[in-house]
């Protein structure tokens, strides 16, 4: 550089220093006037006040102001002018000169210039990039109509202003953290707010499905209507935006729809200068980009091959920056980032990686009651990530072990309770945390019963938990102070208590049984797998392969109609309506109703076989055929070509009534007594497409030759020549158990309501995979006969919910996938044809 | 859609959006392993081969929970990080490198394509 011989100098031991005279000293410019431009020049000015002439370009009129305050002043709770950072008067203080609303357009690097929009060109030594992010604008029709604006800028939040004065219905696309923001204060300031969101949860980078549904359930709470699993198909309007239609088919009138699905690094003005840019511009651990006079902070770079899109990392990244522009390279090492949302009165956290892991070990507290939310996780004994909601206040101190990466293998067992616990005094074991907690500190909230109260009551010799509940109530009714009281009792009888609950947990995700949690369901109205998983303090975050499909039928079972059956909790075979082979294929089953067929059916078999090449067809023990070897590719097809002959799904892979075997009966066999084979067609057409704890088969013999094998069915119709003998809890499996007699009816209608009222019975009672041979086997006969046959009234209203629920299930699944519903599910993601495979 | 001509390390397979979270879709490669990539409940993908290291299942039908899958044949618990099998059982099956970018999911190409593995190696 110039340096003038007259700004030379000399230290004592004879060192040459050049120090840059006034005007020419090194000229950094600065495309980009937000946070992390000029956060980088007040951490230079700090350092080395004269060491650069800095000029600043901005793209917006203003002087800097802080971006991720935007959300306050659209909310009304800032202003403009409260979220400045530097002001003008800063600018001149420093000799900065700033040339606002005059975006860079291009950067010539071997002339070392750089041009704005209006032509102006101006050298540098030094060039600084902090161009920032730009939203991500999804392709749709509409996109462009005035009214659709993103969420980046005081322009945006002007035009929010502007629409929020008129009222009227406003869309935001995106539930992320901005996306949320933005419909708060949208909601605040008096719309009628929608949030479409892609994925199923909110937040779903920051939150798991659990904080996720809280947060939802929060939102709806204040008026807002939340879609979440809503894909947007266009955006609509004559020379304005008038509404959102979504791709299946839902429509959202709005005069303003704001885009905030995300962000991307705004590279495209380095881009075209030549740098190296991965997801953002490239820099090294100085900030220093492919060239080594352009450096590169903020959203707009890629470091070590991450992008932020948070505040926190800039301010690590500028300081590096500043280091090495004056000599005392320090480097930037990456930053491990937290979130909070930055609505009022909703409590949202989340730090670091919460996807599990080897080694990784979850720590999850549910407090209904409180509606808190947190889960930790370690991993050799280090916290790795937290997510918190609805009590955030340990977010820092959970943010501060991640960072510091400390152990905590000491106070593991009290970490989820927070810092005050943890690190009070080391307590090394819950039951003391327990002990410690004050007399008058309540246990059971539903009940109001105090821990004072619950240590009365054991001492007073009510040593069992069941003794406990019954006389002071406390865990008596929702149950989940449940392990609170079990400590209880332990820390006050000592080693007099060895812990009781002998009933089997669903799995290890909770310590309900199957009963509790279906007792639960109903009495509070759940209505959704994370609700109950929530309520019911389930210790795992999204459940297992055990307890998901169970809590999917629960609800199902309680909600007919109501509840939208959740794919991801059903096992292979009831998400792909075929039954999955050791190959990897599918055996397809269609129905036909008591064993009857007819040559259109055969013939569609037999085509169906022949044009997929199935390699066997087989009869099955429940009278109908079963088409072997289909690929799941082609399953539509097929069920494509069997509905066209009249024939519907089999169930024969459900949980759910399978088949109803039945003789030939009155109508041609010498010895038949009834029509068994037109009952049991009646049967099937009531019952099919129901799903039920397990799988449920029905036979109809014709006379007590029972050649359909009524007696080992899970409900069986013997005809005698005074009417039908009705058989439940029959077996031919492992062990087989022959059915109880349940009774004697003298008409056909009677057979096929108790028929009704028996399943619905076993569909509300029994538990998730039990059969009834074994619920019957646990409650007795004795009891199904109370509910059925001794209390008519009882009978017709179990009879009547079952036809409720059916008007809900019979509706084939087959043809849904076959008119192109799920078809990702059938469907390879894309195929792979490397070069040499290519014909 | 037929993927057969990317160039570089990463294969595009398609945006994130193509697999709902819980969920997994296949990824036939001619000549190759089928390969399995899934979307966690906590929005998280990876890829496997498609084959239960127990009795070859497709693990991409099984039920995701957390980072893991139960394979649908007969319920193994597959860790989708690590391709290996928890619990009592033994067992490992390949994992393929993932990486999602700007709502895309990228493979790395020589885990995908076998004779480029091979004539690497050679």
């Amino acid at each position: 550089m110039d340096f003038q011989v007259g700004n030379e100098s000399r230290t004592e031991d004879g060192a040459v220093i050049l120090i840059p005279a006034e005007g020419v000293r090194e000229h950094l410019v600065v495309v980009g006037n937000g946070m992390a431009g000029c956060r980088a020049i007040e951490e230079l000015l700090a350092r080395d006040a004269g060491r650069y002439r800095v000029t600043i370009f901005g793209a917006e009129p203003h002087v800097n102001y802080n971006r991720i305050m935007l959300s306050p002043v659209l909310a009304g709770e800032k202003t403009f002018e409260d979220i400045v950072i530097n002001s003008r008067q800063w600018y001149d203080e420093n000799d900065i000169e700033l040339i606002a609303g005059d975006p860079v357009t291009a950067i010539d690097r071997a002339a070392k210039t750089v041009t704005s929009r209006s032509g102006r060109t101006v050298g540098y030594d030094k060039l600084l990039i902090a161009t920032g992010s730009d939203p991500f604008i999804i392709p749709v029709p509409g996109k462009d109509l005035p009214g659709v604006i993103s969420f980046r800028d005081m322009k945006d939040v002007d035009t929010m202003l502007e629409a929020a004065a008129n009222g009227g219905g406003a869309v935001v696309i995106g539930g992320g953290l901005l996306g949320l923001e933005a419909a708060h204060g949208l909601t605040l300031r008096g719309m009628k707010v929608t949030v479409i969101h892609l994925m199923p949860t909110l937040m779903e980078r920051q939150l798991d499905e659990a904080a996720g549904w809280l947060l939802k359930t929060a939102l709806e709470g204040r008026g807002q209507t939340i879609l979440t699993g809503a894909d947007t198909a266009e955006i609509y309007g004559e020379g304005q935006v008038e509404g959102v239609r979504l791709k299946d088919g839902r429509d959202i009138p709005a005069s303003l729809v704001v885009m905030a699905v995300g962000i991307r690094p705004s590279v495209a003005l380095a881009r075209e200068a030549g740098l190296d840019i991965g997801r953002g511009i490239r820099v090294d651990d100085h900030m220093v980009t492919s060239d080594p006079d352009v450096f590169a902070v903020g959203e707009c770079v890629e470091h070590d091959g991450n992008v932020y899109g948070l505040v926190a990392p800039l301010w690590d990244m500028c300081r590096s920056l500043a280091d090495g522009l004056t000599d005392r390279h320090t480097g930037y090492r990456g930053s491990v980032t937290s979130t909070k949302l930055k609505v009022a009165g909703l409590d949202v956290f989340s730090a670091g990686d919460f996807s599990g892991g080897e080694g990784c070990e979850d720590i999850v507290l549910r407090d209904a009651s409180r509606g808190v939310y947190k889960r930790v996780v370690v991993k050799d004994d280090k916290v790795i990530g937290a997510v918190l909601y609805g009590d955030t206040a340990d977010g820092g101190w959970y943010f501060d072990l991640l960072r510091k990466g400390e152990d905590v293998g000491e106070i593991r067992d009290l970490l989820i309770f927070g810092q005050a616990f943890a690190s009070g005094g080391g307590q090394a074991d819950p039951k003391a945390a327990v002990a410690a907690l004050s007399d008058d500190a309540e246990i059971c909230g539903c009940n109001g019963v105090s821990k004072g109260q619950v240590v009365a009551c054991v001492e007073a010799g009510n040593c069992t938990l069941d003794a406990v509940r019954a006389t002071c109530k406390a865990s008596a009714s929702c149950g989940s102070c449940t392990g609170l009281v079990e400590t209880l009792l332990a820390v006050t009888l000592g080693d007099d208590y060895s812990g009781e609950r002998a009933t089997r947990t669903v799995c290890k995700c909770t310590s309900f049984g199957h009963d509790d949690v279906r007792r639960e369901i109903v009495a509070q109205g759940m209505k959704s797998i994370p609700e109950v998983m929530h309520k019911l303090h389930w210790s795992t975050p999204d459940g297992c392969s055990s307890c998901r499909p169970a809590l999917n039928y629960y609800l199902l079972c309680a909600l007919p109609g109501g509840y939208r059956d959740d794919q991801q909790s059903r096992f292979v075979n009831e998400r792909m309506h075929a039954n999955i082979q050791k190959d990897g294929t599918y055996s397809v089953v269609p129905r036909m109703w008591g064993g009857l067929t007819n040559p259109r059916e055969l013939r569609a078999i037999a085509d169906v076989v022949e044009k997929y090449n199935a390699p066997m067809v087989k009869v099955t023990g429940g009278q109908r055929l079963d088409i072997f070897g289909i690929r799941k590719e082609d399953l539509p097809a097929v069920w494509a070509d069997l509905n066209a002959a009249g024939m519907v799904s089999g169930h024969a892979y459900g949980k759910s009534l399978r088949t109803v075997k039945t003789c030939v009966g009155s109508e041609w066999c010498r010895f038949g007594t009834q029509d068994s084979t037109g009952l049991g067609v009646k049967i099937e057409r009531m019952t099919w497409g129901s799903w039920m704890p397990h799988k449920f088969k029905i036979a109809a013999s014709g006379c007590p030759r029972n050649c359909a094998e009524a007696t080992i069915k899970d409900f069986g119709v013997v005809c005698v020549d005074s009417g039908y003998e009705l058989h439940v809890g029959g077996n031919g499996g492992i062990h087989v158990r022959a059915t109880d007699l349940l009774c004697k009816v003298a008409t056909e209608q009677e057979a096929l309501d108790y028929c009704a009222a028996f399943i619905q019975l076993y569909r509300e009672e029994a538990r998730y995979l039990e059969r009834t041979a074994p619920w019957i086997g646990r409650v007795g006969v004795d009891y199904v006969k109370s509910r059925i046959v001794e209390d008519d009234e009882g009978r017709e209203a179990l009879r009547a919910r079952f036809l409720f629920s059916q008007s809900f299930s019979q509706e084939d699944p087959w043809a849904r996938r076959a008119g192109g519903e799920d078809a990702e599910l059938h469907q390879h993601l894309a195929e792979v044809r490397p070069m040499e495979f290519v014909v | 859609m037929t993927v057969s001509n990317n160039v570089g390390d990463w294969l595009d397979i398609g945006p994130v959006s193509q697999i709902s979270p819980g969920n997994a879709r296949t990824l036939p490669v001619r000549g190759g392993e089928e390969i399995a990539i899934f979307h966690t409940l906590d929005n998280q993908f990876y890829a496997l081969v498609n084959k239960c290291p127990h009795k070859q299942g497709p693990l991409s039908q099984g039920i995701v929970h957390g980072n893991v899958v139960a394979c649908p044949l007969h319920n193994w618990n597959i860790s989708l990080k690590s391709g290996e099998a928890l619990g009592s059982d033994e067992g490992c099956v390949p994992t393929v490198p993932l990486k999602v970018d700007a709502g895309r999911i990228y493979l790395l190409r020589e885990a995908v394509i076998p004779s480029r593995t091979a004539r690497k190696a050679a």
